[in-house]
């Protein structure tokens, strides 16, 4: 899908989609040189930011792993990466039907708390996969994206007693999902 | 606060006396090496493993296990011991896996004797190793440091402890399978489980939904058939080998004991009907027997509604502060003074939280109807030591073989559905004391304005409690004291006096206070003597080694300032050796003493006699109204319960 595209997480049948689950995913940086203990370790780190009328209300990163409500939560930080063979190293999942009924956007963000760029993050991706099914609904291919270590990767919103996600892909720079406050905001 | 270490970092210690835990998922052998200031173990007589478990200063376990405390005293280090070297190994002999890559990460954490965290360490990217030093603890000018290391060895334990400079490693490697092995086979003959782990009990038959609904239903869980030696077992017992019992005739192990099959599956709901949410079923959660499903669901139970409480709350709040900034700006908009512009704007800004606050409510109240008849088919399925004094079960009281994983100490509620109690389970062994408190301060209603009835009912309540200690533990493992200097508890005391369920008496005057406080005191000294040098089995063969309970009225009363360094003496050492306090009292009335006794009134759980909203949850911290459970008024399943305790005592002895 391309950015500023919308998908309704409706499903075919009338049902509602349930349950969303943003991953990420990295390769660990390669060993360099003899000094084994010298190795520059990349964490990226996945947050959601949850919204009530734009708004930021609860937060789910890192250092709040579960949100008060229990209806986001983060499976764990993850400090150097994967493998990079296309499995999730940091995930957040998202029970839909509990989300308190004020909040009505969800944005789902990535930042290098390392600070390297992601262009010098082998294979690093961040999706959105529909937990029922385990489809994907997007999925953006990071390495290489630019000189950014930031990226607001997409939004999940209600409409009407569903929620639709919209693909952003806005790159941004910031260590954390408070520095990219300023840039999520327009997006809301 | 904890600090989370990655590999190399370090981290100070500022107490000397720590616990280092390790979990992981397998079982894994955990020891530790005493290496001098060039790095250098110099012999085997610096390496605690399972089958030299205790050095001066350090103990490791004698078996495999999935989790491990280590006990270490830095202070109690030779002055030679430069380093500490914590490592842990998979067992080579089981069958199990062959490499750490194959099982979760292991996790570390250095705690205090409190448990605290101080540090933790969770060892990642571990392959075809199979041993790692997973920490060490250095001197560093003068301190002791934690470090992180995550070292591993694919050659396992032998390679490492060449690395360290052993020469004898690959005897010693030997030797510490060896041991282990022993350990293993030792563990399946144990009446108890190898690391002591009572969550993990006989294995109850599964319920099936239809019986669920009987009060007795739990009980086959709560019980196990008298008859078979499993919890009145001397502890000790499961420390000595036990070789000859592996050929011997005799089966030591409970029948329905099988340490290594799986459990049986868990009670699962029906299918639910198309549109409607499954049945809730008692049991339905993860454990090892039904008691530790139960609890784990209660547990559940407990989170889900604090959670979905903390999402109502945040919507109304939302609502509010809303509703308040759209009326501010209708006020202070000229337009909306003429006419009624403003009316109608004042109308909707209300109309918009009323719909938001409407809908937090449904989904608030659908959350509360599942969560509602969950309780409902749960409570009369809890085992004795979770269910309250008016559940059939106590009725049907037999002395219990084995320690409950955890005992009820009353119920918890949040104002939004006062009619939904979780039941507030503690793990025993009790980790701190309890505090009754006879204040004033506490009470949420007025109606208990007079002190006297509120005293009254405060050692009323410290009776339920210890009564309900007594009749779960097994005949003889649990031992209650009482000090009463002014006798003004006698009439509380009565059903404990009477049915003659206490060591002794209660302590009256100054002279019994200092009585029972010295012989407590001896008693925490001795053990933790032993328990330090590693000397279980040296203490004098008349000491009681069952827990200890002492409940203490009307403090500070009788009270000098010898007894009362006794008692935070007690408050601070005893329950690491399982002694533990019961305080009746009013802290105003202990003001005299000043900032002497806070750190006793914060080592203790402060509860109230009656319903008070002082207890946080875990998770999102509401202040949740807790009331304690007490036997209906007219019942006498207290003095039947006590007088069957009283009975299983006397034919112990």
């Amino acid at each position: 899908m391309t950015k500023g595209q919308a998908i309704s997480l409706q499903k075919n049948d009338g049902g509602s989609l349930t349950a969303v689950r943003m991953g990420l995913g990295w390769q660990a940086a390669p060993r360099r040189g003899l000094f084994g203990s010298r190795t520059r370790e990349i964490d990226l780190d996945a947050s959601a930011v949850l919204f009530a009328d734009k708004q930021p209300v609860d937060v789910v990163f890192f250092r709040h792993l579960v949100s008060d409500d229990g209806s986001v939560r983060h499976t764990g930080d993850n400090l150097v990466g994967g493998v990079g063979q296309g499995g999730d190293d940091e995930a957040i999942l998202v029970d839909l039907a509990r989300i308190p009924v004020h909040i009505d956007q969800i944005v789902f963000t990535v930042n290098s708390f390392t600070g390297q760029t992601f262009q010098e993050v082998q294979n690093a991706f961040c999706r959105l996969v529909d937990e029922s099914n385990g489809q994907e609904l997007a999925r953006y291919t990071l390495a290489g994206g630019g000189a950014y270590t930031a990226q607001i990767m997409a939004k999940v919103h209600r409409t009407g007693p569903g929620w639709t996600m919209t693909a952003l892909g806005t790159p941004a720079n910031g260590r954390t999902f408070q520095d990219l406050m300023p840039a999520i905001l327009p997006h809301l | 606060m904890t600090a989370e270490l990655v590999r190399g970092q370090n981290h100070p210690l500022s107490q000397a006396r720590i616990e280092i835990r390790v979990s992981a998922g397998k079982p894994i052998v955990a020891g530790a090496t005493l290496s001098d200031e060039h790095g250098k173990v110099q012999g085997v007589e610096w390496v605690a493993h399972p089958g030299t478990p205790t050095l001066p200063g350090l103990e490791v376990s004698r078996q495999a296990a999935a989790d491990h405390r280590l006990a270490v005293d830095l202070g109690a280090m030779p002055e030679a011991v430069h380093r500490v070297s914590v490592l842990l190994a998979l067992p080579s002999a089981a069958g199990g896996p062959v490499q750490f890559g194959a099982v979760a990460a292991p996790f570390v954490a250095v705690t205090g004797l409190d448990g605290t965290e101080i540090a933790s360490y969770t060892i990642t990217g571990l392959k075809a190793e199979s041993a790692v030093v997973a920490l060490e603890l250095y001197r560093r000018q003068g301190a002791w440091k934690v470090r992180a290391v995550g070292q591993g060895y694919a050659g396992g334990l032998a390679e490492l402890l060449a690395d360290q400079g052993l020469p004898q490693a690959h005897q010693l490697a030997g030797g510490i399978n060896e041991a282990v092995a022993q350990g293993m086979a030792r563990s399946v003959q144990a009446p108890r489980t190898p690391d002591g782990d009572r969550s993990r009990q006989a294995a109850a038959p599964a319920f099936g939904p239809d019986q669920t609904g009987s009060p007795y239903g739990a009980q086959g869980a709560a019980e196990p058939r008298p008859g078979y030696p499993t919890g009145s077992v001397d502890p000790s017992a499961v420390a000595q080998p036990s070789g000859s019992g592996a050929g011997g005739p005799i089966d030591y192990s409970h029948p329905r004991r099988r340490n290594a099959a799986p459990p049986p599956p868990p009670p699962t709901a029906p299918a639910a009907q198309p549109g409607q949410p499954a049945r809730p079923v008692a049991g339905d959660a993860t454990g090892w027997s039904m008691e530790e499903r139960l609890y784990n669901q209660v547990w559940g139970i407990f989170e889900d509604l604090a959670r979905t409480t903390a999402a109502y709350r945040s919507a109304v709040d939302f609502a509010d502060s809303r509703m308040e900034k759209e009326l501010d700006q209708v006020l202070s908009d000229p337009r909306s003074r003429i006419g009624g512009q403003g009316d109608a704007a004042r109308e909707a800004a209300r109309a918009k939280h009323t719909q938001l606050v409407d809908r937090a409510r449904t989904a608030l109240d659908r959350d509360l109807a599942q969560l509602t008849a969950e309780v409902e088919v749960v409570e009369p399925a809890l085992p004795l030591a979770f269910a309250r004094w008016d559940n059939p079960v106590w009725h049907g009281y037999r002395v219990p073989m084995e320690i409950p994983m955890a005992l009820r100490l009353g119920d918890l509620r949040l104002p939004e559905c006062p009619e939904l109690r979780i039941p507030m389970l503690v793990r025993l062994p009790l980790e701190r004391g309890l505090w009754i408190d006879s204040g004033r301060a506490g009470s949420l209603d007025g109606g208990y304005n007079d002190s006297h009835d509120l005293r009254q009912l405060a050692m009323e309540t410290a009776v339920a409690h210890a009564a309900r200690l007594l009749a779960v533990y097994p005949a003889g493992e649990f031992t209650v004291h009482a000090i009463d200097p002014a006798g003004s508890g006698a009439q509380a005391l009565a059903p404990l006096v009477q049915t003659g369920v206490l060591a002794a008496p209660p302590a009256i005057g100054a002279a019994g206070v200092s009585e029972v406080l010295v012989r407590l005191t001896q008693r925490v000294d001795l053990v933790q003597m032993a328990v330090r040098g590693g000397a279980a089995d040296s203490l004098p063969p008349g000491l009681d080694t069952s827990e200890q309970l002492l409940i203490v009225n009307d403090f500070p009363h009788g009270f000098d300032d010898r007894a009362v360094t006794q008692l935070r003496y007690l408050a601070d050492e005893g329950p690491a050796v399982g002694v533990h306090l019961m305080m009746v009292a009013d802290r105003e009335e202990a003001a005299a003493y000043g900032p002497l006794l806070d750190p006793l009134w914060r080592s203790l759980m402060r509860l109230t006699p009656v319903p008070d909203d002082h207890l946080a949850d875990p998770w999102v911290g509401h202040a949740w109204t807790y009331e304690p459970c007490l036997v209906p008024h007219g019942s006498q399943v207290l003095q039947q319960v006590l007088t069957q305790v009283a009975m299983a005592r006397t034919k112990l002895r």
